[in-house]
């Protein structure tokens, strides 16, 4: 298999030629502006990342779902000393751990659908200093796409302006 | 010493020994035409394992090794060494392989294969390959499951371990301080670490006050990286009790001991939990003590957050006590139960784990590596004055436990004893 780039996000290569067919078109689906889930036949559960089989039985069969695409932070890094040049510009940014309101505690208490992402404005760039200290545990977000060729996207997370915000949590400063 | 629990299986307890312990320098960088490849460093590392134990080329037929493509194998290390393997395996790993790796050296040892392992790490791990992903490995292309995590920005350990960290502060009120403490005691440690890379001791106020590099993380909350190789032999305490130095048997092991959803851990909670608690239900039934007893430990400080999760996984305190228990005095020299008296990680240079293992095996000997004078007999004599300079010696201790990590959902541990 080559590993040559295929798409760009943030000025970053992006190779898609060895993503397993379930990654591919969960990333094709964001492309198209729906998140989709796999559900397991035996287990009837939405799982995330997309994988072969389903991780409460071990079942290869499995549909895809759409999911509605939103949620609160569960718990986040705000990146300052950027590692990857594509980032430096854009710090501190945030990496969302994002719980959705979907199978929230299922199937059982402590587990969810926990899906990463960046704090992006509404029209998917980074978002900036301002913005991300307003967010914290407990934001509320939707997500948007950012895309990465003309047939793949990666989910992002934008603060969701339809409905009332909590008061987060955040680091103490 | 009691057993907590008389029916648990003792499987191979104080069956197997470290008889010898070897370094090189922890440096970082190298000065022009001192450089040293892995292979040479590991050369060195191993064999002063061996002069450690006193063993000769002959004396040892088996080794395991770990790295993340950034190491030499142990062909080369033998071949340079003269020793003639009945045994090898060069495994893929970082945190958490030294507790796992001296487990499969007993496995393969109680299987006939061979008699004596040595187990190395050697790492250039300032001046070729940087763990967080630095330099040239930084502009590499997003490929394959790295659309989850590298695409976000989200790759090196302090990133991908900084949600635990924080959901810890917010669900329990842990405090940067608290955990700050953390460095305090590993830098004071070092300060009686003549080898260590940093000795200077630091406050809190230096930590806090230092660049925050991925919050909830600040420089000081971060381990260094260096350039090194450390060892540890492996054998029967039978056959250890005949070698050169005082013994130091195994009580316990754990390796590699993971929390559910291993591929994005994050979908089962708590977050906030890590490896440990699952591990602490191998390793103490198999030890027959439990973390009352022990003496000292070796909590991984890839951060100071990892040294406060995994204490209060493994039972050292409640769950959400972790921040009371690192800043309470106890984990420093003179506490009650000392950790990383080496500075650890943090401090004394950067191994992922294996200087660990040799500080408490250097403990359990009676034979730190302090500053304290030479006596009559050659052997150092112990002040326990654990003032800057002086000993980092701990009075008589029996048993130490080592917490190794790889990540939140993967942990080692490793409980030894003096003697049998």
């Amino acid at each position: 298999m080559s590993a040559m780039p295929q798409g760009t996000h943030l000025g970053m290569p992006v190779s898609i030629d060895d993503l397993d067919r379930e990654n591919l078109a969960y990333f094709r689906s964001c492309a198209e502006g729906v998140f989709r889930l796999q559900r397991g036949r035996q287990s009837g559960l939405l799982r995330y990342p997309p994988t072969t089989a389903c991780p409460w039985t071990g079942d290869r069969e499995y549909d895809w779902v759409e999911v509605e695409p939103r949620g609160a932070v569960y718990s986040y890094a705000e990146v300052h000393h950027a590692i990857q040049p594509s980032f430096r510009e854009h710090s501190p940014y945030l990496v969302l751990l994002v719980e959705l309101d979907t199978q929230r505690g299922e199937p059982t208490e402590h587990e969810a659908l926990r899906i990463v992402g960046n704090l992006v404005t509404a029209d998917g760039a980074l978002a900036p200093p301002e913005v991300v200290a307003q967010v914290g545990i407990g934001t509320r977000v939707r997500m948007v796409f950012n895309p990465v060729s003309d047939d793949i996207a990666i989910p992002q997370w934008t603060i969701d302006e339809t409905v009332e915000q909590p008061v987060p949590w955040r680091y103490p400063e | 010493m009691t057993d907590i629990d008389g029916t648990s299986p003792p499987y191979l307890r104080n069956r197997y020994a470290i008889a010898g312990i070897g370094e090189t320098t922890y440096q970082r960088g190298y000065a022009p035409g001192e450089e040293r490849t892995t292979r040479s460093l590991a050369t060195w590392a191993v064999g002063n394992a061996m002069a450690d134990a006193g063993l000769t080329a002959a004396d040892v037929d088996g080794m395991l090794s770990y790295s993340g493509n950034d190491s030499t194998f142990s062909p080369f290390v033998a071949g340079d060494l003269g020793i003639r393997l009945n045994f090898y395996m060069d495994c893929f790993g970082g945190g958490s392989s030294t507790e796992a790796l001296i487990g499969i050296a007993m496995g393969v040892i109680e299987a006939g294969m061979c008699d004596t392992v040595a187990v190395f790490r050697s790492m250039n791990g300032f001046s070729q390959v940087r763990i967080g992903g630095t330099g040239a490995r930084a502009a590499a292309p997003v490929s394959g499951d790295a659309l989850h995590g590298r695409a976000y920005g989200w790759g090196s350990a302090g990133q991908m371990f900084a949600p635990t960290f924080m959901r810890h502060m917010y669900e329990y009120g842990t405090t940067p301080e608290q955990v700050a403490a953390v460095k305090v005691a590993h830098s004071r440690h070092a300060s009686n670490n003549p080898k260590a890379f940093y000795r200077q001791r630091v406050t809190v106020d230096d930590v806090v006050n230092s660049r925050m590099v991925c919050k909830p993380l600040h420089l000081l909350d971060c381990c260094v990286e260096t350039d090194n190789a450390t060892c540890v032999i492996v054998t029967s305490a039978e056959r250890a009790r005949d070698m050169r130095q005082p013994l130091v048997t195994i009580r316990s092991v754990v390796g590699r001991c993971s929390k559910p959803r291993l591929d994005m851990h994050y979908q089962h909670g708590p977050i906030t939990r890590v490896a440990g608690y699952y591990a602490k239900d191998i390793l103490w039934p198999n030890a027959g003590v439990g973390p009352d007893e022990i003496d000292i430990t070796g909590s991984y400080d890839a951060f100071t957050f990892t040294t406060m999760l995994q204490l209060e996984d493994y039972g050292f305190c409640a769950k959400g006590e972790g921040g009371d228990y690192v800043s309470s005095g106890i984990i420093e020299l003179g506490g009650g139960r000392p950790n990383n008296t080496s500075g650890g990680h943090l401090c004394e240079g950067y191994t992922h784990g294996m200087s660990m293992v040799i500080e408490n095996v250097r403990q359990l000997r009676h034979d730190i590596d302090d500053s304290c004078p030479a006596g009559p007999d050659g052997r150092r004599q112990h002040t326990y004055d654990y003032s800057e300079g002086g000993c980092r010696q701990v009075r008589d201790p029996e048993l130490t436990a080592n917490l190794g990590w790889a990540m939140p959902a993967t942990g080692s541990a490793l409980v030894m004893q003096k003697g049998w």
